[in-house]
């Protein structure tokens, strides 16, 4: 049968089984692939909190949704347009995200009784016509794989692990992707048990030619290599950028760097990374519990160090009392809150933004701390090397926000060269002749000395600190004076960023004003609307504390302000608080990003209300 | 005693006057109440100083919060001040980062065993090269009189008015479970004990934890005095000494004597008995050291005081520097253009 070739300008595809079924695994390889073809692309890894969740569950279900295009694109995208499932349970949750009229390629050896009740079917979808307004492709892809590696000798539960690869095999086919680079993977993965590659290579080249000779696909889809900026890409998630960009202010500043850290969803792969790197000389420390970790982080930074720690937000809870220590002391300390659904252990592997509060409001007494957030994977690289940045200018604790959606999320990055790194300040002071623990500098930062300095013994701690000399002092007018230095010299880091932008016009009808991960939804919905003829404008902010100095401005020039975010409405009211501007909030939380579409949509609603 | 023939006050040998304890004295007045036995803790502590030859710049003292945490603010040395409980984690932290400091933590029963009883335990198990000096008074003083984790069961306190209901810890066995390689107790009222066994602490490689019997005089005067005055301590405390045996008594003739497992009092001049039956002391025994320092829980035995365990174990930082100098080795040092530039990159053109 003659197959037509459709190109399409982007695709959507879903990968969902169960926990065990790898879908992660051939999620990041397909974005792999893409990459190399050339495609701009988005990723969104959905799996449960669960390690191994009872197979065949609703709960169990893991997933992972890339979207690859020949145009820039900015998010995950809203509907697959293609739902690989493994087994019914993967069908009946991801069901209600696919397009009208999408593709559905199903493992019918899956669709088992057992399965079919364990999904709360009851009768078989695939035979039934709840699937009509679909088209179904039934694939026996347990059998096929098994059949495909028969002659190696693996054990039935081996060869039946391989069939994640075959039905990436059959995406493959569809999108006309290169098999070459997920095949080199496997090798070098599988170097030391070169039959599990061979196996899985052979599901793989299986997959592949069932969607070339069977008789089901009737038509293939092209997505033409993206036209990005010149330069060297890769691929990178968020938590691997941030440990890059932390790393890299490390270099760059000439302070050794220090990590102490706990491990916790969805933060842990920072500490796994900057683990890794000890011929750069990084110190990291598994410390007993949150408290220890930041503590420690404190203890380094006082010893000279570019102290870190990183968690989520349970972890920043519990960091708090010494994030205010820290704002006492007066030390540099960058702080990484990778938020994930809460309260209390709430969402551990969703992704939310509802810790802007606590990271800008969350600890006793007057205590402000510069907030800055990653508005994309590969942002984390460039923010978390701001937040250092900050924190060594302004002898201040930092906190870097970004969530479980870009910490896991992936996305082509155009590496920057060492050289493009700017140099971050950050001096001790030796000079014995005028010293004093809490003199000031002009941007109000106290002096940085480090023990070992000789001369300059001192004392710092927790208790209110006489201005100047550092002595304890329980003065009330000195207290006020110092509660009133310390907001300042926050206040103040508002010179020393960047003003925010306003892509489109600068006035008008309506604005949409985002933060952190919600970049990639509100950047694709306000194509979509100037695409439709709605004049909208956007900013979207970065530094969350202070905000740039221009952003009330800006504000005030537009009729209406929507502010899209994953939580109950925290930036909105804090633009309310601090700006007097009656924003219009858009909130979800559901544990996922937004959709373009639900932005969209509001904002038509906003546009055409009456 | 062991301790190194100070020569000149510096570790290179360079030609600088010997530092006093003067010297170890800030400019900050000392506000603890009349009487408090922090004073003798801060006094042995300031004189015994000058005898390590490690310059003042290179010492910390890092506290948590209490009475004792004050510490830092009286020593004119690097310090600080930390939050409730949290010394041990700002400590450990500082001398991973820099190995070159001589850090000491300055902890109270509330700070170190309760509020940071988890930070305590880890931080022993670790082995990082520091001294950590418990002041127990057995007594929250700071808030002013609630009972501590070392307060005895049915203390009556401001908080317990009809008596606590928990047994206390006994921080010795506490720090050998929690794999202490150094474990020792001394009290404020013996000045040359004190001195000699924090000499002994700071010469230990790894931690060195000191439990010092303190006085608070306002809110639990007198909780240590039976092992502490004169009258009392012979027949109350017995003072342990490696290689020699564990006698006690105004005339030293009341002995440690074990049946099996068991610590037995004997008299050495009554019937069979002999100083031969008494334990030689060997702090290298953990086995003897678990034993000993249990007789603080035992009625009608006295409790001990010196150094009850010892042992050589490797250091958590330096073998932290190991790990970063093989990795160096290995890979050579690391090239950050390198690093950003891995794995599966490419070109647009």
């Amino acid at each position: 049968m003659e197959k037509t070739v459709e190109v399409l300008k982007s695709a959507t595809i879903r990968f969902a089984g169960d926990s065990g079924d790898g879908m992660q695994i051939v999620g990041s390889r397909f974005t792999e692939t893409s990459a190399f073809f050339g495609n701009d692309l988005s990723t969104f890894p959905d799996y449960p909190a669960e390690i191994r969740a009872p197979a065949g569950t609703l709960f169990g279900v893991s997933g992972f949704q890339i979207q690859f295009s020949s145009q820039d694109i900015y998010s995950p995208g809203d509907e697959p347009d293609v739902l690989v499932v493994m087994n019914p349970a993967a069908l009946k949750v991801n069901l209600k995200d696919l397009k009208k009229n999408g593709t559905i390629i199903a493992n019918e050896d899956a669709f088992i009784e057992k399965n079919l009740n364990l999904a709360g079917y009851k009768s078989n979808p695939l035979d039934d016509e709840s699937l009509a307004g679909y088209k179904l492709i039934r694939v026996p892809v347990t059998r096929a794989t098994n059949n495909a590696v028969k002659d190696l000798g693996l054990t039935a539960k081996d060869a039946n692990r391989c069939k994640n690869f075959y039905a990436l095999g059959i995406t493959y086919w569809l999108y006309d992707r290169p098999l070459e680079i997920t095949m080199d993977w496997l090798k070098s993965k599988f170097s030391k048990n070169p039959v599990i590659a061979e196996a899985n290579i052979k599901a793989l080249k299986a997959g592949f030619y069932f969607g070339e000779t069977a008789e089901i696909f009737t038509t293939r889809y092209k997505v033409a290599p993206a036209h990005l900026p010149k330069g060297i890409y890769r691929n990178i998630t968020g938590n691997h950028a941030a440990a890059l960009g932390i790393l890299a202010a490390s270099l760059q500043s000439g302070l050794p760097l220090f990590l102490g850290s706990y491990p916790i969803t969805p933060a842990s792969d920072i500490l796994h990374d900057l683990s890794s790197f000890k011929n750069f000389g990084v110190k990291t420390f598994q410390a007993e519990d949150e408290i220890a970790a930041v503590c420690a982080s404190i203890g380094a930074a006082f010893g000279g160090s570019l102290a870190f720690t990183s968690t989520s937000g349970p972890g920043m809870a519990l960091k708090q009392e010494a994030i205010g220590l820290a704002v006492m002391v007066e030390l540099p300390l960058v702080i990484a809150n990778i938020q994930r659904g809460g309260p209390s252990t709430g969402l551990p592997t969703k992704t939310e933004q509802a810790d802007l509060f606590q990271a800008i409001l969350g600890r006793n007494g007057e205590c402000p701390v510069p907030v800055v957030a990653a508005s994309s994977p590969a942002d984390c690289f460039m923010m978390m090397f701001e937040a250092a940045r900050i924190a060594c200018k302004f002898m201040t604790p930092v906190i870097f926000l970004s969530d479980g959606y870009l910490a896991n999320g992936a996305e082509p990055w155009r590496i920057p060269h060492e050289s493009e790194l700017p140099v971050i300040e950050g001096d001790f002071r030796t000079e014995k002749e005028g010293y004093f623990p809490y003199m000031r500098d002009e941007f109000l930062a106290r002096p940085w000395v480090k023990p070992g300095t000789p001369g300059m013994e001192h004392r710092i701690g927790g208790l209110e600190k006489q201005h100047i000399t550092g002595n304890v002092s329980y003065d009330t007018a000195n207290h006020e004076f110092m509660v009133n230095l310390r907001a300042e010299k926050v206040k103040n880091i508002e010179n020393h960023i960047p003003l925010a932008e306003v892509d489109g016009d600068p006035e008008g009808e309506l604005l949409i004003i985002g933060w952190g991960s919600t970049y990639g939804s509100i950047t694709s919905a306000r194509e979509r609307l100037l695409a439709k003829g709605y004049n909208v404008s956007r900013v979207h902010l970065k530094y969350l504390n202070p905000m740039p100095r221009n952003l009330g401005d800006i504000l005030n020039k537009f009729k209406k302000v929507l502010v899209p975010e994953l939580n109950l409405g925290q930036l909105s009211m804090l633009l309310r608080a601090y700006y007097l501007k009656d924003v219009i909030g858009l909130n979800k939380v559901q544990g996922l990003p937004f959709k373009a579409s639900e932005i969209e949509k509001k904002v038509i609603e906003l546009l055409t209300e009456k | 005693m062991e301790t190194k023939t100070p020569t000149n006050g510096t570790v290179d040998g360079a030609a600088k006057p010997k530092l006093t304890a003067k010297d170890y004295s800030s400019d900050q007045d000392v506000r603890w109440c009349p009487g408090c036995g922090d004073y003798s803790i801060l006094a042995q502590v300031q004189r015994i100083m000058p005898s390590f030859n490690v310059p003042k710049e290179k010492t910390v003292f890092v506290a948590g919060i209490g009475c004792s945490s004050r510490f830092p603010y009286y020593m004119d040395t690097y310090g600080f001040h930390g939050i409730h409980g949290r010394a041990a984690s700002i400590a450990s932290g500082l001398k991973m980062a820099r190995p070159d400091l001589d850090v000491w933590v300055t902890s109270g029963d509330g700070d170190l065993l309760s509020i940071g009883g988890n930070h305590f335990i880890h931080t022993l198990r670790r082995n990082l090269d520091i001294v950590m000096l418990l002041f127990n008074n057995k007594i929250y003083g700071l808030t002013k009189g609630q009972y501590s984790p070392t307060s005895e069961h049915g203390k009556i306190t401001k908080s317990s008015p009809f008596g606590t209901l928990e047994e206390p810890f006994n921080p010795l066995t506490l720090a050998l479970g929690s794999g202490g390689t150094f474990v020792a107790r001394t009290m404020d009222r013996d000045p040359k004990h004190m001195q000699d066994t924090i000499a002994k602490g700071k010469e230990h490689t790894g931690t060195a934890f000191i439990e010092v019997y303190q006085n608070c005089n306002i809110y639990n005067d007198g909780a240590h005095f039976l092992y502490t005055e004169k009258d009392t301590k012979p027949d109350h405390s017995i003072m342990v000494e490696n290689g020699k045996p564990l006698l006690f008594g105004a005339k030293k003739d009341k002995g440690i004597k074990l049946n099996g497992f068991r610590p037995e009092i004997i008299n050495i001049n009554e019937g069979n008995n002999s100083i031969n039956d008494v334990i030689v002391y060997d702090e290298t025994s953990k086995e003897l050291a678990m034993i000993v320092a249990q007789l603080s829980d035992f009625e009608n035995y006295p409790i001990p005081f010196g150094v009850l365990y010892k042992v050589e174990k490797p250091v958590y930082e330096a073998q932290m520097e190991e790990q970063i100098e093989d990795s160096i080795e290995k890979l050579g040092k690391g090239s950050l253009e390198k690093l950003l530039f891995a794995g599966n990159t490419w070109e647009i053109k």
